[in-house]
Parts: C-alpha cells; structure tokens; sequence
C-alpha cells in the first residue's frame, strides 16, 4: 500500500496561521505524496483541523505557501480548491438534511455538470445524457459505500455513521485527486470504524484518491496511514512512517501531557 | 439450438425447462435484479443463452455428470444460472446458506464434496478461503461480484463471468454446441437434481437429495393448484439454500416460466417488494409480523384523523373482511362500508406494504398468531398457510382459496398421501419426495417407514374438516412429572404472538412445572419504553427493567388463562418466567439460520438460569461466551430476576383481571 512514487502532489511550506493573537499554526511543513494514505494526528487544539482548512483554501495563512501539483498555490476560494480536485467531509456532518442520500451524493457531481440552466431546465438531449452518466457514477458509489437501501431516505433522517457514510460518497462522487477527510469515524462504534476504515482504503487503492485524513483513533490510523504527521500547539513534532511515529519520544509526551 | 419446440409439460429436468421456455416464450422477462438502482431484466431466450455459457465454462474447469457444486451467496440471477448450468452438465449443485459462519460452511462444503464452489462475493469468498485447509477437494472458487477481488492471487480463485466468457467462445463451435445439446438431452429426471441441505433444528443439518421429475412434478401439481401463470412474477429474497426458495421461486418459477426478481440487496428487500408488486408471495410469519409492527408503529404517530380513519375501517375488516374473502353471505351494508375501506384503507395499506398485486400469498415455518393472520385476510390478501419439509421439497398440506384458518395449516396438497401414526407423528408420502440424505444411508432408513412414507417427527392431528394441526416436534411433546401433557411450541408460541415477545423457550417435560425463558422484541419493546419515558442504555438493561417486567408478566398472565381453558393444556400454565438479558442469535448457535430455537444449546448455554428457574431462587446468574459477527468472542455476565405467578384454575369462566403483580 505504499506510495511508490515521490510524486509529490502537494506540499505545505513553512505556513503560520494566526487568529489574532492564537497561533493556530507555526511553520510547519510536510508534504503530501500522490496515492498515499497521509494521517495528520495530534492532541485537542494541536491545529489539524486548521490545516486541512489551509489545505482547501478557507483559511489563508500569513506566511509560507502551498506548492500544488508542483506550482505554488495562489489565494484561493474553497470552490476553486474543489474545482482542481480537492474533496473534503467536515468533523461535523455537513449534509443537506433535508435531501436524500442520492440527491446529497448527486451534488458532488455538480462542478462535473457542463450544461447550462437553459438545458438542464429542458431535461432533453445533452443535459439529460449528462445526468445519466452522473446518476451512474453516484450508483456505482452507492454501490460501493452500502448504502442501497438509503438511496431515497432523506439523510437528516438517518444515524450519524450512515451520514458519515453519505458525506464520503459526496466527496468521492468528485472524483478528487485528494480527499481531505476530517475525523471519519468519530463517534463511530468499533463495527463502523471497520467499514469505514475498509471504504478509506478501497477509495485510496481502486479510486486511486490521495488521502489526508485527521482521526484520534491511533489504531485506526496507524493501520490506515503510509506516513503519518504529528502537530502539537501548532508545530509539527514529528513526520514519519506509522512505526517510527509511535516509538517517537517527543509525540508520546505529546499524548501523556509531558511539560513542554 | 440444435431441438426446439418441445412443450414444458412434457420435460423432466430444469434443463429441458429452460430450453423449453428460451423457444416457447423467448421474449418473455424471466428474471431481474436490480443493479445501480435500475431493474435489470432477462428474457428466458437470453437465460438460456447465459446458462449455456455457464454451463459449458463449468466443463472447461471439468465439472462432469455426478459431481457436486456449491452455490453460496444471495438472490442472484447468476447464482440462480449456476444452479441450471450445473444441472444442464448432469451435475448436482448444493445451495448453501451465505449466512453462515465459516465453521459451519467448511462443515457443509466438505460433506457435499464440492471441487467447485460458485460464490457471490469477497464476503463470501474470503469466509471460504479462510477454511480452505478443511476442503481438500476444493480444484476453483468462483465469484459473481468482482468488487475487492481484484489483487486476490489465491489458485484456483477465478470470475463467474470470466468462465462464462471461455465457455460462450468454446460454444462458437457448433461441434461444442452439439456436444452440450446431448449433454442437455441426456438428462434423466431420475438422477439428483439438487441437494438442499436441512436447517439443523434437530443437530447436523442433512443433504436431501432431490430428483428433477419429482421435483418438477410436485412444482407441477401446485402451480396447477395456485393457478400460476408466466404473467405471474415473484420476488426471490428468501436464503438461496432453503428449500422455500428452491421450490416457490426456482421451480415453480420455472415450471409455470414466471419472473423472478431479485432484490438489490437483503436490507431493500422491503423496497423492492413495492417496486416488483408481485403476484405470487412467500414470507415467514415473522416478516408478516415484523411489517404489521412496521404500521402500527407508523399509525401511532399519524395524526388523530388519520388514527381514527384506521381504526373504524380496520375495525369494518376485522369483523367483515375475512367472510368477505372466505365467500361467506355478508349484508349489503358491510359490504358497502368494506368497499369503502379499501378505497381508503386497505387498499392504500396494501401499496405501502408492496402487496397490491399478490393473488396468492402463503406463510409457513411456525405457527401465526390468529390476530396477525385475520388482519391480513381482512385486509384482502389471500393469505393462506401450509405445512412443508426440506424431504417433501416443500408442499405437505396447503389451504385451499375458500377454507384458510389460523389454526391449521390445511389438507394435503395435491397427491400427497398423508397419516398420522400411532404415535401422533405425521406421515407422508408426495410427488416431490426426497430420494435420500447424501452420503447417510443409515439416515435415510430410520426416516423412512418401511411402507415408503416419509416421518416428519412433528406431532399433529386432522381437525374434522380435515385440515391438519401440528403441535409440535414429535420428540418434543412432554408431560410434567404430574403427568400433565406438555408441548412447549405450543406455549411458546401463544407467548410469541404478543408483539413484545420475541422469541420464548418452555421447559417442563420431566419436571414439577413449567418455567419459560423470554426474549424481548426489541422494536416494539423500544417504542413502548420510549412512551412510557423509561430510559435504558442497552438490550440488556431494557430487558432487566422491572416496569418491561411487569409488562411481559401480564402477557404471560394473559397466555395462562388461555391455557387454562383448554382442558388438555390447563396443566401447562407458566408457573415461573424470566427474561433472558441477550437476544437469541443464529451465530451463538442458540437458534438455526431460518431462525428456529436449538433445544440443547439453550439448555446447555443457560444451565444455570434453567437450575433458577426449577428452584425457588428469585434470581440466578449466567456467564457465557457470544460471538460477533466477524467471529471475535465477547463475554456476557449477567444476574436476571425470576417471577413467580400463581396458575388459574383449570375454569372456563374467566378470572377478574385485576392480579396483583407477584414478582418475587
């Protein structure tokens, strides 16, 4: 499962980011390689959900850069993040609650839809073939993430690990070059934390998505993960594979609250 | 083709059936699944052509005349494909129950001595794999659904559809196409067509071997009986593997060349039974239970018009419905308020549930509640009952349209010769009759009487109208050391038919009195808790609270004085109960995979509640080891209270409701 190229599809470079006077972020810089399982862990308040923020363009730091695909990044929107491939699900569900699973799935696909309101209001010729070949996709995803006998319950309606499950599928129906994942199985019981563990890496090896994912289930990440980076106060502590992590000194203090 | 023309009536084997139907009615659906969220459909032309491939992929791989495949999996049109194609080669395919853990998979996979296994997925294969040491004989293990397959390099491991793809080249070959033609031809409807392995309520479950003209010819006689057509369709959601399935949907399916729809998956089964509407219908009471909990539930929390429309026109069903369906003379004005009701009611009801279209709907496998039963009648669903076996391959008695009650599962079906011994058992002798067990000669024997009926081991008897009762299981019928009768079936069912029992264990025979062992059902127990404003945090701390207690000791109150009033049972009345902290579950052993109670592991695994219960404790303790699905173990500790309830009198006037509760 490990990446076998140095590709490099993105890398963080000595960013800082600040809320006033709270450095949520102190140059760190890591990198993330094409078609691996990249974990960011660290304990509560260490800054890993500002990162992916950073990451997909909703927090702009103060300093350093992201290097895309090679080039470095301009300012951008968290649209154009997505546009250029970078899908994401939130800590929290973000769903429309009122819609149903197909339909939640079915707007991950809108950025693929070329059709203009004109067209897709007709519901004929092109706007019509284009919808199919959408549905098909979101079925195939439907398929894959088990949720068949969803399709049609709004998603408001159902537990928080099918929710998960949905906010995934919607993610994956991007077709992203890099899926950020934000804690995928918090409050997941250990049954779910299997499925969504197998899903995480089925997506990574067959949907060929490069993965960075945040979760505090060391053993899920440790089984998951090629690399793994540790933040701590907002500076990385540690960068290395699962192995070596785990042994580090600096990240166990990290953990058991040693003095700093 | 190489023949062509022939007619459905005259083949002996589902081979011959097929081609039949592929040159009779080639254009007409013959099955559908659903896939990516569309109905896929096959016309019986293009089955045939799929089979052929199949089958001649299965040569290649040296399947031959004899030998034996495993099919594990779902309802799957290639599942069911594999099935014919290995019957089109001459050889017996053996179902397997997909649910199954793997221990009890390597046990049934190496008794029917499969060198190929037809599996539907990773799930499945992987469960096969991981006993593969135990199946020597094992040569190919194919899969139907590719997903997560695809970097396995275990030999031997291979695509159903990849072996298709060979066998539909190889049959490009006219000679190839000649030489499957006699294969095809070459079947003879005496040799076994399938083995469909028991469930395993009385221990090891056994290879009923069954031939294809009997098979065919007991399917024959009923859907003459059912008046099935090829306008007929059928969803196919019960196990692959039990014999329900093989006849309701396989069989007859290919004997009337009806439609065979499979479901999407087991979890949208309710779904796609309204999407398909079938016409032809099978489900075990508890599925019928478990969608009437469904309504209740849902009318509950309608709104007061709604509630009130349900409960007048439920009402004008319950009292004219079932006379209405039973043809018997109804005044006009029932009749009116009854049309009515189905404008508003019955009819909508029906849709909801996907039962519209059904014109012949049965239920089987243990007893149903006389109220669960007349609400669908009422209603206007033909449901009727019928009492079958693996070894008849299915049908012993079925109701006819006109004569359907909830107490009695029917005369005998068409050409079936039916007794009861001395002994009380139930005796049979049918078109569809087994040939043997596989490999258990000696087993054969002992069930056979020498005269060539079939023992079914359930103890009944004919009512005066001629349709039979079953009690219970014939070695089961006990008396108490008194000398009181004792059937515990019969008391555990009247317990069952209350919505918040879900599964109950009598034990009495040799004994003082009659103890029970109660399972909540944790649906309607959960909503009931949640009105009631009673908190809990797991199955088993709502099994152990005392107001759910109270509750479940009225329901067994309730059960006493009905048994009270009969005056063979009146003996048999509860005396002490519990409920038990964990639900009974297929994969701790403590009931089979068509999810009847296993006597001797409950009495093993509870030992100690069954002491506490014969002795006057007021409570007893248990320790025992559950498995999870994935076969992790977990430990269950647990202190459960007892109760004590003072039997009525063996009266027929009823006894003032109000008891005290007398929990000890």
């Amino acid at each position: 499962m490990k990446a076998e190229t140095d590709d490099i599809l993105l890398a963080v470079e000595h960013v800082s980011l600040s809320f006033g006077g709270v450095r949520a972020i102190s140059d760190v810089s890591f990198d993330i390689r094409r078609g691996e399982i990249r974990a960011i862990i660290g304990p509560n308040g260490a800054g890993k959900t500002s990162m992916l923020n950073v990451v997909n363009g909703f927090y702009h730091p103060q300093k350093g850069a992201i290097r895309w695909r090679g080039r470095a990044r301009a300012r951008m929107k968290p649209y154009e993040a997505a546009a250029q491939g970078i899908a994401r699900t939130f800590q929290n569900v973000a769903l429309f609650k009122g819609m149903t699973t197909l339909d939640n799935i079915m707007t991950g696909r809108n950025l693929r839809m070329k059709r203009n309101l004109f067209w897709q209001a007709l519901r004929r010729g092109p706007a019509l073939d284009e919808e199919i070949a959408n549905r098909r996709v979101c079925e195939e995803i439907i398929d894959f993430l088990e949720i068949e006998h969803i399709r049609k319950t709004p998603v408001g309606a159902l537990p928080y690990g099918l929710q998960k499950r949905v906010e995934l599928g919607r993610a994956l129906a991007m077709e992203p070059e890099l899926l950020l994942l934000d804690e995928p199985m918090a409050g997941m019981n250990r049954e779910e934390k299997e499925d969504m563990s197998r899903f995480i890496v089925e997506a990574n090896r067959y949907r060929g998505a490069t993965i960075a994912l945040i979760e505090h289930d060391i053993g899920v990440v440790m089984d998951l993960s090629d690399r793994v980076v540790v933040l701590d106060y907002g500076r990385k502590i540690a960068d290395d594979v699962p192995e070596k992590v785990k042994s580090d000194g600096k990240v166990i203090g990290a953990y058991l609250g040693v003095s700093h | 083709m190489a023949t062509g023309g022939e007619s459905p009536e005259a083949e002996d084997t589902f081979a011959k059936l097929l081609r039949a139907h592929a040159t009779l009615r080639g254009t007409r659906p013959a099955f559908r699944h659903k896939d990516l969220g569309l109905w896929q459909t096959w016309t019986w032309a293009e089955v045939y052509d799929e089979t052929r491939a199949i089958a001649q992929g299965l040569i290649g791989l040296g399947l031959k005349r004899g030998a034996t495949i495993a099919i594990v999996g779902a309802n799957r049109p290639r599942l069911y494909w594999s099935i014919t194609a290995a019957q089109m080669i001459g050889a017996v395919p053996v179902p397997v129950y997909a649910d199954a853990v793997a221990d009890e998979i390597a046990a049934v996979l190496d008794h029917s001595e499969a060198t190929i296994i037809v599996a539907q997925d990773q799930e499945q294969v992987d469960k096969i794999l991981s006993v593969r040491d135990r199946l020597p004989r094992l040569a190919h293990l194919l899969y139907d659904e590719p997903r997560g397959l695809n970097e396995y390099a275990e030999r031997g491991l291979a695509a159903l559809a990849a072996i298709a793809a060979i066998g539909r080249a190889a049959l490009a070959d006219p000679a190839v196409a000649r030489d499957l033609d006699r294969l095809i031809d070459g079947g003879r409807g005496s040799d076994p067509s399938v083995i469909l392995y028991t469930s395993g309520t009385t221990g090891r479950s056994k290879g009923v071997v069954l031939s294809g003209e009997r098979s065919i010819g007991a399917a024959r006689c009923t859907v003459a009986f059912d008046r099935l057509t090829d306008q007929d369709e059928a969803l196919a959601y019960l196990p692959l593997a039990w014999v329900g399935d093989h006849y309701l949907n396989y069989a007859q399916g290919y004997v009337a060349g009806f439609c065979i729809a499979c479901p999407e998956s087991a979890e949208t089964a309710a779904n796609d039974l309204r999407e398909i509407g079938p016409t032809y219908h099978f489900a075990p009471p508890r599925a019928f239970e478990a969608l009437l909990t469904r309504v209740q539930i849902r009318m509950e929390d309608a709104g007061a018009v709604k509630r009130w429309l349900y409960r007048a026109f439920m009402d004008v069903a319950g009292r004219w419905g079932e006379k209405i369906a039973n043809g018997e003379p109804v005044p006009l004005n029932a009749r009116m308020a009854y049309r009515l009701g189905d404008l508003l009611i019955y009819a909508p009801l029906k849709n909801a549930l996907g039962l519209s279209r059904v014109r012949v709907a049965y239920t089987a496998g243990e007893a149903i509640g006389a109220d669960l039963f007349a609400f669908y009648r009422s209603i206007g669903l033909n449901l009727k009952q019928l009492y079958g076996q693996t070894e008849a391959f299915l049908f012993v008695t079925a109701q006819t349209d006109r004569a359907v009650r909830s107490d009695a599962v029917g005369p005998p079906a068409p050409n079936v010769e039916l007794r009861i011994a001395d002994s009380g058992e139930v005796q049979f002798k049918s078109p569809g009759m087994f040939v043997g067990y596989f490999r258990e000669d000696d087993k054969t024997r002992e069930t056979m009487t020498d005269d060539g009926y079939v023992k079914t081991g359930d103890a009944g008897f004919f009512d005066p109208d001629g349709q039979l009762k079953i009690i219970d299981r014939a070695k089961d019928v006990g008396r108490l050391r008194g000398g009181q009768l004792f059937a515990p079936k019969y008391t555990e069912n009247k317990l069952k038919f209350f919505p918040e029992i879900r599964e109950a264990v009598a034990i009495g025979d040799g004994r003082d009195f009659v103890a029970a062992m109660i399972n909540i059902e944790l649906a309607s127990v959960a909503n009931w808790a949640e009105r009631q404003a009673i908190a809990y945090g797991s199955y088993q701390e709502l099994a152990a609270n005392p107001r759910v207690y109270a509750m479940i000791e009225k329901r067994v109150d309730a059960v006493n004085r009905a048994l009270s009033l009969e005056p063979a049972m009146a003996g048999a009345q509860i005396r002490r109960f519990l409920i038990l902290p964990k639900e009974l579950d297929p994969d701790d052993g403590e009931l089979t995979r068509t999810q009847k109670v296993r006597r001797g592991v409950i009495a093993e695994r509870y030992a100690s509640l069954i002491v506490g219960l014969n002795s006057g404790a007021s409570e007893a303790s248990i320790s025992a080891e559950i498995t999870y699905e994935d076969g992790r173990k977990g430990k269950l500790e647990a202190t459960v209270r007892i109760v004590d309830l003072p039997p009525y009198p063996p009266a027929r006037a009823p006894r003032p409701p109000a008891r005290k509760a007398n929990a000890a």
